[in-house]
């Protein structure tokens, strides 16, 4: 546990929200209900790579009971810009194009036209009625193909780039991007065992339970009105304004309850198209996706292919790491496979590394980050790497990992020098963790580990604080609240405060109400937007103070604050009998508090699993399960619990069973939850959790996020563990029970 | 003297280097003194008087927000590095 | 476009209730759209995640499954009708104290469907819990906590009812 001990910080209030969450009353996108409502129908291309030749939504118009119908050619073209995305940015003719194609439709679920009427039913029969000619194209679906000169080009005028600049090269590579650390020639050539091996994942979805939802009213005073499920407020009402060519001042983007997101829904999809809808027909619009367009019309994540080349001495340290990995950004260009670059050997001190990087469109839906994007698939890649050269060296895997760890000072594959970071920590906690040591008896039972990382982001965030007169504050900010972070926030503010947690009375308010605020994303929301919640509680106090002063006639300087209590000399006022006073000593205090942090030191998550294989069905049993993470400082252990355990059981998911089934055509087969196969309460064991902290030092708590690195190690785990219970090494993704048959059938062979 | 860390995009420009030294007491002196060395840097890595959108810098392993603006200590090391954030 | 629609009598929440609805709508749909009820949640629409469970006649049913019309003369519990009055049924505040809720949005299903385990068997193993709620995704918490809430719903209402 962190040094300091906090009166407020590391205790395990109930959510804010929690009432209302287990009552029915929390209100998601799809609950918004506004006077004269109609609904909207998204009808989408059945190819997945076609010309559009004529669009005739004539018939569609006329049905009884619909409203408006609009098409690609209702959005406006104006120049193009980049659009700051969380991974990176887009040029804004690819994001218009994703949300209502215009000459191509460019994979299967690419919207084409939409449709409101007065029910879904009637919207969703009219869809039916527009006639669209499309001229079917070849697709191209595998990531290396696409990489070929000679495979269908996805998007016509797309060039290479390369550290910003366009390469000559025209095709579906989007980007390439190098890391260079020493030599690796000089690094393989010290190694006394080398490992070189390949891996491919599939596209999986972050598979959260609510489908995008999103209601949108053109309103007759000009402005634009949206009520939707996002993990930004301020991201999504820049990229709606920017698409539909409007001062971003115009539009006003309220966040309602989410849930799930997971990176899926930074994103957006329905806001435009709501939007257009609703100004032709002068009623708010609202439009929920069916599942099946959840999952063939957001954003997935890149299936990989990823070789990793690992050398070490026999004394047990790595020389050198050599990787090269193409992931597929789906139809418009993605920046994910340099995450996973950075991501994949940030355990480890390597003097030599080259990694060859590139991002490929292929004809499938757009990517978009799914926790820790691009990070799962290049862990599952070199934790096996790593786990076979321990074995190849006679080492246990994690005092192989320990005697090569990453700590303070050493270079990432990237260049940069790690700050204080708990790489040896969470290895340590994991080494001495009693399932570690647990004897595993019985056949076809195998234990694994490893290693994952997140770097973090920082990001601005805005945040106010006022305060009643009865001593309780409203906490004003502008972070989506997915799992419990208005808590989170409010608690830090509470410990400044001298407050209880149920004194601080939290809002995750609009986009016309607070402070520019970036995405609930990149493990940054407790860390960054906690940040400004202590900025503008230390701003309440020094306010305060002066008010203190002015009633004991002293300097502010002379007033101290402490426990909840100001004081000066022998005399003392609590915040609730200051709070009292505020009005006669000059009116309310309102604090405010903003803050633009650069990355923090990232956190490091390990894992370590027990499994049981069945060799009749290949069926893989998950027996045991331990998360291990550095948190920096828990500021609520039972939400820091509860990131570990989503996140695991999410890579278990990955591990075993999910995956995009795809037909040669291009159209996933499994688009239900019913065939893309997600985790139940009966598929895997208790979660157990170790939070490790070790404190971040520029955050005032010490927080490191925590919500993204616990998804990276489980596969890599499991592939270990299956390894030690049956003895073959399964090196793609999903590790399904099909997949185990055929390798234990080799194996016999 | 600060050391400016090259990405291996842009090693052409400097001749292959890596790394190199060089005065200033904020990102954008640095790079500008760098331009006069290694012209076509600045090019590189600049866009009007920001930083080019996908480009952040960091220094002393902190990617900053302030880009151009950042200032940078006598012993310190700068990185350019993509623009990254998570989901 | 107006299907002729059809009058529904039920009871929801030991209220009676009536409502009109065209054969096509689910259940669900009609709590949703028609009834203000937005507690049900619709995931999939098609029986896969558990979202929408409510209780009719006593048993947990997928309301998207469902049609409206089926409602005719059931007795149906949503999660809108499980506090009482201001107080909070133990199964939902053990949710919160186990931190068994992170989104929310599959916490309706997975309470009611706990408050229908626990009616039938008040004291159930771990192996047993999780098969009951193997129909009811939850994408965020992983299912520990959730579990653990259930448990100590149960202790807690063992304890009332004895």
């Amino acid at each position: 546990m962190s040094g300091r001990s906090y009166r407020v910080i590391g205790t395990r209030p109930i959510r804010h929200d929690g009432a209302d969450k287990v009552t029915g009353r929390a209100l998601f996108g799809a609950d918004v209900r506004l006077p004269g409502m109609a609904y909207g129908y998204v009808l989408r291309s059945p190819y997945a790579h076609a010309r559009i030749r004529r669009i005739d939504t004539s018939r569609a118009e006329k049905h009884p009971g619909v409203l408006a119908v609009v098409t690609a050619a209702d959005l406006p073209t104006g120049p193009d810009r980049l659009l700051d995305l969380v991974e990176g940015t887009l040029p804004l003719s690819y994001a218009r194009a994703n949300v209502l194609a215009r000459d191509k439709a460019l994979y299967k679920g690419h919207a084409v036209a939409a449709v409101a009427a007065v029910n879904r039913h009637v919207a969703e029969e009219a869809a039916g009625l527009i006639e669209v000619e499309y001229e079917p194209l070849p697709a191209v679906l595998d990531v290396l193909e696409a990489m070929r000169q000679d495979a269908p080009r996805v998007l016509e005028d797309l060039r290479m780039r390369e550290f910003g600049e366009l390469a000559d090269k025209a095709g579906n590579i989007a980007e390439h991007f190098r890391h260079v650390l020493g030599d690796v020639e000089k690094g393989f050539a010290e190694a006394d065992v080398i490992v070189e091996r390949e891996f491919r994942t599939v596209m999986v979805h972050q598979g959260y339970l609510e489908p995008q939802s999103a209601t949108a009213l053109w309103n007759q005073d000009g402005r634009l009105y949206i009520w939707t499920t996002t993990q930004g407020a301020f991201s999504a009402r820049e990229a709606t304004a920017w698409i539909l060519d409007l001062p971003v001042s115009q539009v006003r983007v309220t966040p309602m309850e989410v849930g799930g997101a997971f990176g899926g829904k930074i994103r957006i999809y329905l806001e435009p198209v709501a939007a257009l809808l609703s100004r032709k027909c002068g009623r708010p619009v609202q439009i929920t996706m069916p599942r099946r367009d959840v999952f063939e019309a957001t954003g997935p994540t890149p299936g990989t292919f990823i070789r990793v080349k690992m050398g070490a001495r026999a004394d047990g340290r790595i020389t050198a790491a050599q990787v090269w990995m193409a992931y597929e950004t789906g139809a418009f260009p993605s920046g994910q496979c340099g995450f996973g670059a950075l991501c994949m050997l940030a355990p480890y001190d390597i003097p030599n590394v080259l990694i060859d990087g590139y991002d490929v469109v292929v004809n499938k839906p757009s990517t978009a980050p799914y926790r820790a994007p691009g990070a799962t698939q290049a862990a599952f890649a070199a934790e096996s790497v790593v786990d076979e050269l321990a074995e190849r060296l006679g080492m246990d895997p994690i005092e192989f990992r320990l005697k090569n760890a990453a700590r303070e000072g050493t270079r990432r594959a990237d260049g940069l020098k790690y700050q204080r970071i708990g790489c040896v920590e969470v290895l340590e906690a994991m080494r001495d963790h009693p399932h570690y040591r647990a004897p595993l008896e019985g056949p076809n039972r195998g234990r694994g580990v490893a290693m994952g990382y997140w770097f973090n982001i920082g990001w601005y965030s805005s945040c106010t604080i006022a305060v009643n007169p009865d001593g309780t504050v409203n906490l004003v900010e502008g972070s989506v609240d997915l799992s419990g972070t208005r808590t989170t926030i409010a608690m830090q503010a509470a410990e400044v405060l001298g407050l209880r947690p149920e004194q601080v009375h939290p809002v995750v308010a609009d986009t016309d109400s607070i402070g520019p605020t970036a995405v609930t994303g990149g493990s940054r929301t407790t860390y960054a937007t906690g940040w400004a919640a202590w900025e503008a509680a230390h701003d309440v106090i020094r306010q305060m103070k002066q008010r203190a002063a002015l009633l004991w006639e002293v300097e502010p300087e002379a007033v101290s604050f402490e426990c909840g209590v100001f004081r000066s000399g022998d005399r003392s006022m609590t915040f609730a009998e200051l709070a009292e006073r505020l009005e006669e000593t000059g009116g309310p205090v309102i604090g405010r508090g903003t803050v633009n942090p650069s990355s923090a030191g990232g956190s490091f998550a390990g894992a370590i699993v027990d499994v049981e294989v069945d060799p009749e069905t290949g069926k893989v049993t998950v027996l045991r399960f331990t998360s291990v993470q550095d948190a920096g400082t828990a500021i609520n252990p039972t939400a820091v619990e509860g990131q570990m355990q989503g996140g695991s059981v999410q890579g278990i998911g990955w591990a075993l069973n999910e995956e995009y089934y795809w037909t040669p055509e291009g159209v996933m087969l499994n688009s239900s939850l019913l065939d893309y196969r997600e985790p139940t309460a009966l598929d895997v064991p208790p979660i157990e959790t170790v939070i490790v902290e070790v404190p971040e030092p520029a955050q005032p708590f010490g927080v490191r996020g925590v919500g993204e690195a616990n998804i990276v190690p489980p596969p890599a785990a499991i592939a270990n563990a299956v390894y030690r219970a049956v003895g073959v090494r399964l090196r793609q993704l999903p590790m399904k029970p099909s997949a185990l048959l055929e390798a234990l059938w080799s194996k016999e062979a | 003297m600060p050391v400016v860390f090259i990405p291996p995009p842009l090693q052409g420009l400097t001749g292959g280097r890596a790394s190199v030294e060089v005065e200033g007491a904020t990102v954008r002196e640095l790079i500008e003194n760098l331009d006069r060395t290694w012209p076509g840097l600045r090019e590189r890595l600049v866009e009007g008087d920001r930083l080019r959108a996908h480009i952040r810098v960091a220094v002393d392993g902190r990617i900053s927000t302030m880009g151009l603006l950042e200032r940078v200590g006598a012993a310190s090391e700068v990185h350019f590095v993509a623009a990254v954030s998570g989901g | 476009m107006m299907k002729e629609k059809l009058r529904v009598q039920a009871t929801i929440n030991e209220q009676p209730v009536e409502f009109l609805c065209e054969p096509r709508q689910s259940l669900l749909e009609c709590l949703r759209d028609i009834l203000g009820l937005t507690g049900a949640k619709e995931g999939c629409n098609d029986g896969n995640c558990g979202a929408c469970a409510v209780i009719m006649d006593g048993r947990l049913v997928n309301s998207c499954l469902v049609l409206g019309v089926e409602a005719q003369g059931r007795r149906i519990t949503t999660i809108e009708g499980l506090a009482r009055g201001p107080e909070l049924h133990p199964i939902q505040r053990a949710f919160l104290e186990q931190g068994a809720v992170q989104c929310g949005f599959c916490t309706p299903g997975l309470i009611l469907a706990t408050k229908v385990l626990l009616d039938r068997y008040p004291d159930p193993s771990e192996p047993q819990i999780r098969r009951w709620l193997a129909n009811h995704l939850c994408r965020c918490t992983g299912y520990d906590k959730i579990v653990r809430a259930v448990r100590q719903a149960a202790a807690e209402l063992r304890e009332v009812r004895a």
